[in-house]
């Protein structure tokens, strides 16, 4: 017994070995996961490493430029906004809400997806036809607008936000589990299990899920990306996280005013967003790469 | 061709209802009392509130309901919009032509940036040229675009003084409107300049709005040309002696953009999202900023009949595109005469 | 003077692994007219060889030799632009799978007119009628009709036939044709390859015909190169090989065709052509050979009159028997 669990965890890694020797063939992609691994510690810490609450306000300070630009101050190292809040404690506040739309919208989305895909490719027949067309219908409103619609129905905030973007996210899930599902289940396999006598549960979830879950996985990383896109620009039109609070979308639209006077407190903001999706977008492309069969073998 | 026309049409009708169902269940699931919501009147007595209820048929059955709604579209009344007491499909067609304009302009950026630089990069590939085209295209594809917006508009518009930051067109010109696309109508009338300064209104905003088209139409050149590249057939062009452009812009390009005319079918749904953020940014009158101010304004019928008519007018691009694909693609167009 | 010369031929690859030589020191030369074979298995190198002669090769390769010339041309030395002169005129290919070598965008009269209007100038459409003629030649009923069919239209044969008609359109003095037949059915090779040696004959253009079947070989050529693993194992006249093969490899090759096997087991050659990663020390075929010896798992395999071996076949008894001894004692 010991024997085999100990040859399951030799074998598991030998897989991460193997896997990591694709993924790091790709130094971007290595780039991208050290510079993510670095937000998330920024996002854990936030209450350690920034420099000053992120609701604190020094009137006297408002408006003040970065640093290195005459005029500005080492305490306030990114400058501060009309209020006199430092602009980088914010941000890296705005972090730990960006991380955490991200996760929440691919976790919700890639569940309902995942299962909904795995029914309707083992189960086919009307049950199929109906989650499709759903899915079908779904994706025929553009995503932005269909999650200011839900917005709207749930009322403005940064939780309906996830919400809303978590439910356009669904059908791409839905249609590759599927897509996978179908090319799984002519197996021969699967069929082996089915003839062993193993229940629908079981055919789907572990026979079959681990199967297609390379390209799932794959899909839930650009998912990533695009939900702190897609929650950053629900805040900036006002549907998202609401005022004070230091959502990097939220952020840029609240000093939208001062992009004249005040250049830094819209510039600085759309960097750490740009970065954090590059960074995690590079991951994805590693990740593409590392788990694509049909590249490995070339 | 025929048969795939008409099995993409049959396609669309369950969506096309699905999505009025969509339209139909939004304003009846939305928060407080619709009726109240609706008629933008509060502290309404009993008597008129009866009185609404019917007037908006919602005292009938659900079902009822619903056959009532199919029925005024297929009249094309889609409602009345509750601030302007216009007909909303009367707003949206008076609209449309800014947001298609604008769209047309960023797909056309995207595409004589996008495609000439997934080509370079696919025949560079693994130089310090790709490299620098992919880099270029994945922080592209990673750009929230609403803030690109305001950075371009620091720079070009306030820094610079070279592009003008909001609308479609300079107060000084007045251009009467044909056909709602600026860039024609400034043309045929007498105005003198106006085309230039209705041009120099669209550069930024295309700019923006082509942005992530464009990461993708150049991620997704370089990786078709690659696959073609190495095709049997791309060896044959060459073993007849034709030159590498001829190889490269005739016989692998045109198998390539098969696969990247579908890529672009995809990109139509996302271009309309991005109008949303790039016309309220540049205070572009088109659709995009018509529906989120309806979403502020609580002009619920208003955005009931958006969604319909952008979900509908989606469907009819992706079905022009698939008819392109059919085009260029022969094994497709010959499909009937196989059969 | 011969049409084509190649002198110590030398392809490599550039791979993840390291560097892979395909094709090592090929001697070659091909008068007018004459259709020469080139055997071997899979791997062998054969159509390697003849993609560097007309430049096909992808990028990861580097080619050597001592001299390519063609019609008097130095082949080796010429810009690309000047080769692409020559490719698809004077020397021209068909290829192994038809159906994927006919681009499926555009129609056959358009992947034919276009070759020649490319090399002899003028409009496309202007050379139709031509097109029409050359589908005839190669045996394509309803020709005109044919001219706008799409590829995905024809059948395999069908396509080999267009790929053929594209080929010759401008008459070249040289076609190379890399295993023409090995994807079609079984009736349409013998069809082909009769296109193939009629049209070699009507147009008294040279053949190299590259394939690794024996059967082929004996039908059609007047003489042959053996090859083995990137090597040229052995060049002979088509008749005096098959009576009497000198190189073990050759004799191996013929013993594998089915009229030759002695009972009801084909005498199929044991192990596969070695790789990047097994090769041999000495004598390349030594670890298959059935006649191997000590030296030739040690030391290379010289050449003698054409034969890459240390003990060559068929050689008078006593001669062999002396080299034998030699060995051993």
């Amino acid at each position: 017994m010991s024997a085999t669990s100990s040859v399951s965890t030799s074998i598991r890694a030998q897989q991460w070995k193997e896997f990591w020797f694709y993924f790091s063939v790709s130094k971007t992609a290595v780039a991208g996961l050290v510079f993510l691994i670095l937000v998330v510690l920024m996002a854990l810490f936030a209450d350690v490493i920034s420099p000053h609450g992120p609701a604190e306000q020094y009137r006297e300070f408002a408006k003040l430029p970065p640093a290195w630009i005459e005029g500005g101050q080492l305490q306030f190292f990114l400058g501060t906004d009309y209020a006199g809040r430092d602009m980088l404690s914010r941000i890296i506040h705005g972090s730990r809400l960006s991380l955490l739309a991200g996760c929440v919208v691919v976790v919700l989305s890639m569940s309902i997806g995942v299962l909904l895909g795995l029914i309707a490719g083992y189960r086919g027949g009307w049950v199929e036809t109906l989650i499709m067309r759903v899915m079908d219908t779904i994706m025929a409103v553009p995503g932005l607008l269909l999650a200011l619609v839900l917005v709207a129905i749930l009322g403005p905030g940064l939780l309906n936000a996830m919400v809303a973007i978590a439910i356009t996210y669904t059908p791409s899930f839905v249609r590759l589990t599927r897509a996978s599902t179908l090319t799984e289940l002519n197996r021969d396999y699967v069929t082996a299990s089915k003839v062993a006598g193993a229940g629908p549960a079981r055919l789907m979830f572990i026979s079959i899920l681990p199967n297609c879950m390379a390209p799932i996985i794959v899909q839930g990383t650009l998912s990533f990306s695009t939900a702190i896109l897609d929650t950053a620009a629900l805040g900036f039109l006002g549907m998202g996280a609401q005022a004070p609070i230091p959502e990097w979308g939220t952020l840029i639209a609240e000093n939208r005013d001062l992009i004249m006077s005040a250049p830094w407190t819209v510039t600085f903001p759309g960097i750490a967003i740009l970065f954090a999706v590059l960074a995690i977008n590079l991951v994805g492309d590693g990740l593409r790469d590392a788990l694509d069969p049909k590249l490995k073998r070339s | 061709m025929f048969r795939f026309l008409i099995n993409r049409l049959m396609l669309m009708v369950p969506v096309f209802f699905g999505v009025t169902l969509v339209a139909f269940g939004f304003i009846r699931v939305l928060p407080g009392d619709p009726v109240e919501v609706l008629a933008g009147e509060r502290g309404v007595s009993p008597e008129r509130h009866a009185e609404l209820l019917a007037q908006l048929g919602f005292d009938k059955p659900l079902w009822q309901q619903y056959f009532n709604y199919i029925g005024d579209i297929f009249q094309g009344d889609l409602g009345t919009s509750l601030i302007t007491n216009r007909p909303v499909v009367e707003e949206f067609f008076e609209l449309f032509p800014a947001t298609a304009e604008l769209g047309l302009c960023a797909i056309l950026f995207a595409l004589i940036i996008g495609i000439p630089a997934g080509i370079i990069a696919a025949i560079k590939r693994g130089t310090w040229v790709d490299q620098g085209i992919m880099s270029i295209s994945l922080t592209g594809y990673s750009m929230p675009i609403f803030w690109w917006g305001l950075l371009l508009i620091i720079l070009f518009s306030n820094t610079l003084n070279l592009t003008p930051v909001s609308g479609r067109l300079s107060f000084l010109f007045d251009v009467p409107p044909v056909t709602g696309f600026m860039l024609i109508d400034t043309l045929l009338s007498d105005e003198k300049g106006s085309f230039l300064n209705a041009l120099h209104h669209l550069i930024l905003p295309s700019i923006v709005l082509g942005t992530i088209p464009l990461a993708v139409i150049a991620r997704q050149t370089r990786s078709a040309m690659l696959e073609v590249l190495s095709e049997d057939y791309v060896r044959t062009a060459r073993a007849k002696g034709l030159s590498t452009f001829r190889v490269v812009a005739i016989h692998a390009l045109r198998n390539a953009m098969i696969t990247v005319v579908t890529v672009i079918g995809l990109q139509i749904s996302l271009l309309l999202a991005g109008a949303i953020l790039t016309e309220t940014i540049f205070g572009w009158p088109g659709i995009g900023k018509w529906i989120i101010f309806s979403v502020f304004s609580r002009d619920y019928f208003a955005v009931q009949g958006g969604l319909l008519l952008i979900a509908t007018s989606i469907m009819i691009v992706n079905l022009i595109v698939d008819l392109l694909y059919g085009f260029i693609n022969p094994r497709i167009l010959h499909q009937k005469s196989k059969s | 003077m011969a049409l084509l010369e190649i002198v110590n031929l030398t392809v490599d690859f550039a791979t993840a692994t390291g560097s892979l030589r395909a094709v090592d020191g090929i001697n070659l030369t091909i008068d007018e007219g004459e259709i020469v074979a080139i055997v071997g298995e899979s791997g062998s190198g054969k159509s390697v060889g003849m993609l560097a002669l007309m430049g096909l090769l992808p990028w990861t390769s580097t080619v050597t030799a001592d001299r390519i010339s063609f019609n008097g041309q130095d082949l080796l030395n010429m810009t690309d632009k000047q080769r692409r002169k020559i490719i698809g005129k004077d020397i021209s290919m068909i290829f192994q799978e038809p159906m994927t070598s006919l681009n499926p965008c555009f129609t056959v009269g358009y992947q034919i007119t276009e070759v020649l209007s490319h090399h002899f100038g003028g409009k496309r459409k202007s050379y139709n009628k031509k097109a029409i003629e050359l589908l005839n030649q190669v045996g394509i009923p309803a020709a005109e009709s044919r001219l706008n069919s799409f590829p995905h239209q024809l059948s395999g044969g069908m396509c080999q036939r267009v790929m053929i008609a594209m080929m010759i359109a401008c008459k070249p003095k040289l076609l190379i044709a890399d295993e023409p037949t090995t994807a079609l059915d079984v009736t349409i090779q013998a069809q082909i390859l009769e296109l193939l040696i009629e049209l070699q004959q009507s147009h008294g253009m040279a053949l190299v015909l590259i394939t690794h079947d024996m059967a082929v070989v004996a039908e059609t050529a007047e003489r042959v190169i053996v090859l083995y693993a990137g090597q040229q194992v052995e060049q002979r006249k088509v008749k005096e090989l098959f009576e009497n093969p000198k190189h073990p490899y050759s004799e191996a090759l013929l013993n594998a065709l089915p009229e030759r096997a002695q009972d009801k087991h084909l005498n199929a050659i044991p192990g596969v052509v070695p790789g990047q990663m097994d090769r041999p020390r000495g004598c390349l075929f030594s670890p298959r050979c059935n006649y191997a010896q000590d030296l030739c798992s040690q030391e290379k395999a010289p050449l003698k009159d054409g034969i890459l071996c240390h003990f060559p076949l068929n050689l008078s008894k006593s001669k062999k028997q002396k080299a034998i001894n030699l060995e051993t004692g």
